[in-house]
């Protein structure tokens, strides 16, 4: 097994290019765990350090307001220097295993390794994030996080393409992010759930984690709230239209029994905390609104 | 009350480092910097590593072994199998060697070893494990414990048969006692597999040593039982195996059995060469015993005022595939099955089983854990059908001292239950949670709740453990002491053969000897089997017996030390303070270094508690246990009762410890034992499915974080035992037992839910 260390973000690019077979390196949090677990015969052929490639470890804003996040930005500073205008997000990182962890991983590395179960995918969804490919070969390739999974631990990247960054909005109106795990910190998600209302839009973004094949949106929800919500005279949401939200949220699942939990539980969870989160979400617009007037 | 006992006191000062100080353990600062060397940090020039093939298939025969493949890999320096073991190719940690030093044409569990490689780079051993060609016929497992005692012989899963042990405990008559029953209650509860999870991996280094026999340097909690297995499979005399403690990365019993010692040992003596084996945590998880799973059933009847008339119990333990410590365990479950409660009339049938599930063994509370957890629902089942509560049933029940036990065994020394149970009553509960900090909530961080549907639950638990080695066992541990004077100083050593696995012993000996013999410095020598057996580091023994033994040598050091003053000064009435020799008559004589002179003083003495009966195999009666010791606790949680996740908010704890000799250390064990038992409670399995592991790893094995054990408070008594050194009662162990069914108590009087299996999951308490 090779180990590739490039310095820089074109030398990462051209080496990605020649060794299209090499794994990424992004914090290292999850793929080391991946090597230590498999056999000598499931090694693959060389690492890619992306670590020490400075271009990534930055974010800007863009002319736009868009926040261009590196992909080598760990979640210790997502949460310190973006959990203002990333609160979803930044509340996801939280989650993420130990404070080495999290001074280790990155957001671009959860997006690499595209577990269903990662804990940034469901924020990045339901906020529309955008992921920015790059390859030597093509240049940047936007591709927006609802295209992004494509199967288990699966991604739409190209064999020579590597993460560049990921763009998002600041966000607009509040955001939450809930996940279940059997223990209260250092867990892997059992399903997890992020909501964030977009109030200029009149819409709501969802993101399901950790009960699909895929992360994933749970549109048919999206909608319902688009046009259930008193986005106009923000009045008291109403018990029965959470309660439907929720029951929307755990229809989109598509959850399997495993080690970590049974389908029938992370459906039950899905819906709670779909509308507890919802809940928060409201009454936070909700009170947005009394402090502006 | 008993007797008074001897204070040691009189010798050593307060504030000394002696006995009941609280000295600064000397890997206290290494282990915490990450500076402390574990066994796998050991290396030595030249050395080869060793990796250990392992069967993917819980039951299989293997139809053909091919090494050649893997021989051929370039830097790898030798691949073993069964047909290369020196010397017995079996071997067993209870006198039944039934485990095959490397499978023998049939694998019996998931992780068995069947082929050795040893080669110049750790990567290059693991590519020739993989180009071994191994072909298996799959063969269908037997995994299920009550199949195994309905057809013993049609699911024999080894020679020695399907079922390990049947004890059963037979006291009065239960059948007439049910016929006077008022209140009846009854359970059948489950306890899943608990893994000791230790943080050290098995590790270690073997050496071919000049005489023709091998050093070994490995990670052990019984360095001369290990000797007394390794020796034989290896084919040398017990004299030619020298063994060193290596650094210890915690054990839990996790240690008692073999992993890497035979196995390391051949590739060194077959390659004349250091080998080092050092297993991931993956591997681990396959390279030691786990704590039996239980599947037990308990009817309880009782007066309607709570009083017990009867217990009927059936307690089955899967042992995996091979024997290790089950015997024992088993005997444990038995005579320990119905707790610390007065019961006339009693009914256990205990058994342990062969399965080809993953083989278990000895962990932290061996056998009374499982037992526990059943044992204590029921007490709170009968509370609740009595209309009592829990602790006023526990109470009107509780054994004292001069009670007998289900096994008839009479307890001589103190047994505080009910006060115990009173001073736990009496003990503030904390506070509602402060919910602005999510970190106090169930689900932490992850923000699951902002206080929705959150309920609290109190819950309590007892518990009671047998200390030192039961049933007959000749237990004994050895030390040696030598005082002499080094620099111009008295200065001692002691050496026992006991293993510090990071409970604190190094540092109790020393306070032992400096209270014994008055000087300040004491180094402790390496444990090694240069010395006389000291027991294992387990069943909560090492502070009784190689404390003991200490003691005892202590006590022969100061005896030929106080000869020599006696024939010098001419003086009898001698006793040691603090450096010097002191007549009652003349004051003080002379210092230590002056008596000493160029001669030092080592004597070496071996300690035994008092002897221990078998149970009787057909009633279970007999003076199994030396010594006996309780723990009660209360647990307050927190559940998000729609969710079903749990924060256990605060756990109290009155544990009885004859005589505290180290409070710091006591309060680690106490709280290490707590937090252990509330892994088993809530989150800690090692799920099987037909044999096979599902969650080897920490991703998956989860143990609790600092946020999911609580503060503890804790109040700890000292009733001495007279028949132990300086009155003292095991310790380590008697927490693991109470806080578990506490906690589900409480989780039970939050949701109402009956919760008869541990660890309780979210889905058992939304469903």
């Amino acid at each position: 097994m090779d180990f590739l260390r490039p310095l820089t973000w074109q030398d990462a690019l051209a080496a990605k290019a020649a060794r299209p077979g090499a794994v990424p390196i992004q914090g290292g949090t999850d793929v080391m765990v991946e090597i230590n677990f498999g056999s000598a015969a499931r090694r693959p052929e060389a690492l890619l350090d992306l670590n020490p490639v400075r271009e990534l470890a930055g974010h800007e804003e863009l002319p736009d307001g868009t926040l261009r996040v590196g992909a080598g930005v760990p979640y210790v500073r997502l949460i310190a220097e973006l959990g203002d205008r990333l609160p979803g997000l930044a509340q996801a990182s939280r989650t993420v295993g130990s404070p080495q962890i999290r001074n280790r991983g990155t957001a671009g590395g959860n997006l690499g390794a595209a577990s269903p179960a990662g804990d940034c995918h469901p924020p990045l969804l339901a906020c529309g994030a955008v992921v920015e490919a790059e390859s030597a070969a093509r240049g940047t390739r936007l591709i927006p996080a609802a295209d992004f999974y494509t199967g288990v631990k699966r991604n739409a990247l190209e064999p020579d393409e590597l993460i560049r960054a990921i763009r998002i909005a600041p966000a607009s109106g509040p955001q939450y992010f809930a996940k279940i795990g059997t223990r209260n910190a250092m867990v892997i998600a059992v399903c997890s759930f992020a909501i964030a209302l977009h109030p200029r839009e009149r819409r709501v973004g969802t993101g399901i984690g950790s009960a699909a094949p895929t992360p994933l949106r749970a549109t048919a929800a999206e909608e319902y709230l688009s046009t259930e919500l008193d986005w106009e005279g923000r009045g008291p949401l109403p018990d029965a239209v959470a309660r439907r939200f929720g029951e929307f949220v755990r229809e989109a699942a598509a959850p399997i029994d495993d080690v970590r939990g049974t389908a029938g539980y992370r459906r039950h969870a899905l819906a709670v905390l779909a509308r507890r989160t919802l809940t928060w979400a409201w009454n936070d617009h909700r009170a947005a609104r009394k402090e502006v007037s | 009350m008993a007797a008074p006992i001897e204070s040691p006191g009189r010798v050593a000062p307060p504030g000394r480092g002696g006995v009941g100080d609280s000295p600064v353990r000397p890997d206290g600062t290494l282990k915490v910097a990450g500076a402390f060397a574990f066994a796998s940090d050991l290396g030595i020039d030249g050395m080869l590593w060793g990796a250990t093939l392992r069967s993917p298939h819980p039951r299989a025969r293997i139809v053909s072994l091919d090494v050649g493949p893997a021989l051929a890999v370039p830097g790898v320096r030798a691949v073993l199998t069964h047909e290369d073991v020196p010397g017995s190719r079996h071997f067993g940690i209870d006198g039944l060697a039934d485990q095959p030093v490397l499978a023998i044409g049939e694998v019996r569990h998931q992780g068995e070893p069947v082929a050795l490689a040893a080669a110049d780079h750790p990567e290059t051993a693991r590519r020739a494990l993989a180009a071994i060609a191994v072909e298996y016929e799959v063969l269908e497992p037997v995994t299920d414990v009550r199949a195994v005692i309905a057809d013993p012989e049609g699911n024999r899963v080894q020679p020695l048969g399907g079922i390990t042990r049947y004890q059963p405990v037979r006291v009065g008559d239960v059948a007439a006692a049910r016929a006077e029953a008022e209140v009846v209650v009854s359970g059948e509860f489950e306890v899943g597999m608990q893994d000791q999870a230790f943080l050290g991996p098995e590790a270690g280094l073997a050496i071919p040593a000049e005489d023709g026999g091998i050093e070994l340097l490995v990670s052990t909690q019984w360095l001369h039982n290990d000797l007394k297995q390794i020796a034989p499979c290896l084919g040398l005399p017990e004299d030619r195996v020298h063994m060193t403690l290596a650094g210890v990365g915690g054990a839990f019993g996790g240690r008692e059995d073999l992993s890497m010692q035979i196995h390391a040992g051949m590739l060194a003596l077959h390659t004349g060469r250091p080998v080092k084996m050092s297993y991931n945590r993956y591997e681990s998880f396959f390279g030691h015993v786990h704590r039996h799973p239980a599947s037990m059933r308990y009817e309880y009847g009782a007066t309607a005022d709570g009083r017990l008339l009867y217990a009927d119990v059936e307690i089955v333990l899967d042992g995996g595939a091979y024997t290790s410590s089950t015997l024992n365990v088993t005997g444990n479950a038995a005579s320990l099955g119905v707790g610390p409660y007065e019961i006339p009339n009693i009914r256990i049938d205990a058994y342990g089983v062969y399965t080809n599930n993953p083989p278990c063994g000895a962990m932290r509370g061996f056998g009374a854990v499982q037992a526990c957890f059943a044992y204590e629902a029921m007490m709170d089942r009968l509370a609740a059908a009595c209309g009592l509560t829990p602790l006023e049933v526990r109470r009107r029940n509780a054994v004292s001292q001069g009670s007998r036990l289900a096994t008839g065994q009479v307890i001589d020394s103190p047994a505080p239950l009910a006060e115990m149970l009173t001073r736990l009553e009496e003990m503030p509960l904390p506070p509602a949670a402060d919910t602005s900090d999510l970190r106090n909530l169930p689900g932490g961080v992850s923000q699951t709740t902002h206080g929705e549907g959150v309920v609290r639950g109190v819950g309590y638990g007892v518990g009671i453990k047998n200390i030192c080695f039961s049933e007959g066992f000749d237990d004994y541990s050895t030390a040696r002491v030598r005082l002499e004077v080094i620099g111009g100083a008295a200065t001692a050593l002691v050496h026992t053969a006991a293993a510090e696995v990071g409970q604190g012993l190094v540092t109790v000996q020393e306070q032992i000897v400096r209270t014994e013999l008055g000087v300040r410095r004491v180094t402790v020598a390496p444990a090694d089997t240069r010395v006389g057996d000291a027991g294992s580091s387990s069943a909560s023994r090492q502070s009784y017996m190689s404390g003991g033994a200490v003691k005892a040598a202590c006590e022969a050091v100061r005896g030929v030390l106080l000869e020599r003053a006696a024939a010098r000064f001419g003086h009898r009435d001698l006793s040691l303070s603090d450096g010097k020799v002191v007549s009652r008559a003349a004051g003080v004589l002379a210092s230590v270094e002056d008596v000493l002179g160029d001669e030092a003083v080592e004597e070496t003495r071996e300690f035994r508690h008092r002897p221990t009966q078998r149970m009787d195999p057909v009633t279970g009666q007999g003076d199994s246990h030396s010594q006996l010791a309780l723990c009660v606790h209360r647990a307050v949680v927190d559940v998000d009762t729609e969710l079903g996740l749990v924060k256990v908010v605060e756990m109290a704890a009155v544990q009885d410890v004859g005589r505290i000799l180290n409070r710091t250390a006591l309060e680690g064990q106490i709280h290490g034992g707590s937090a252990q038992g509330l892994g088993l409670a809530l989150m800690e399995e090692i799920v099987v499915e037909d044999g096979v592991v599902r969650n080897p790893s920490f991703t998956d094995y989860l143990i609790p974080t600092i946020l999911d054990m609580p503060p503890m408070r804790l109040d700890i008594l000292e009733y001495p035992d007279p028949a132990a050194p300086y009155g003292l009662r095991g310790a380590g162990e008697p927490p693991t037992l109470s806080s578990t069914p506490a906690i589900v108590a409480a989780v039970r009087d939050a949701t109402g839910k009956a919760l008869d299996r541990v660890p309780v999951r979210p889905e058992h308490l939304v469903a």
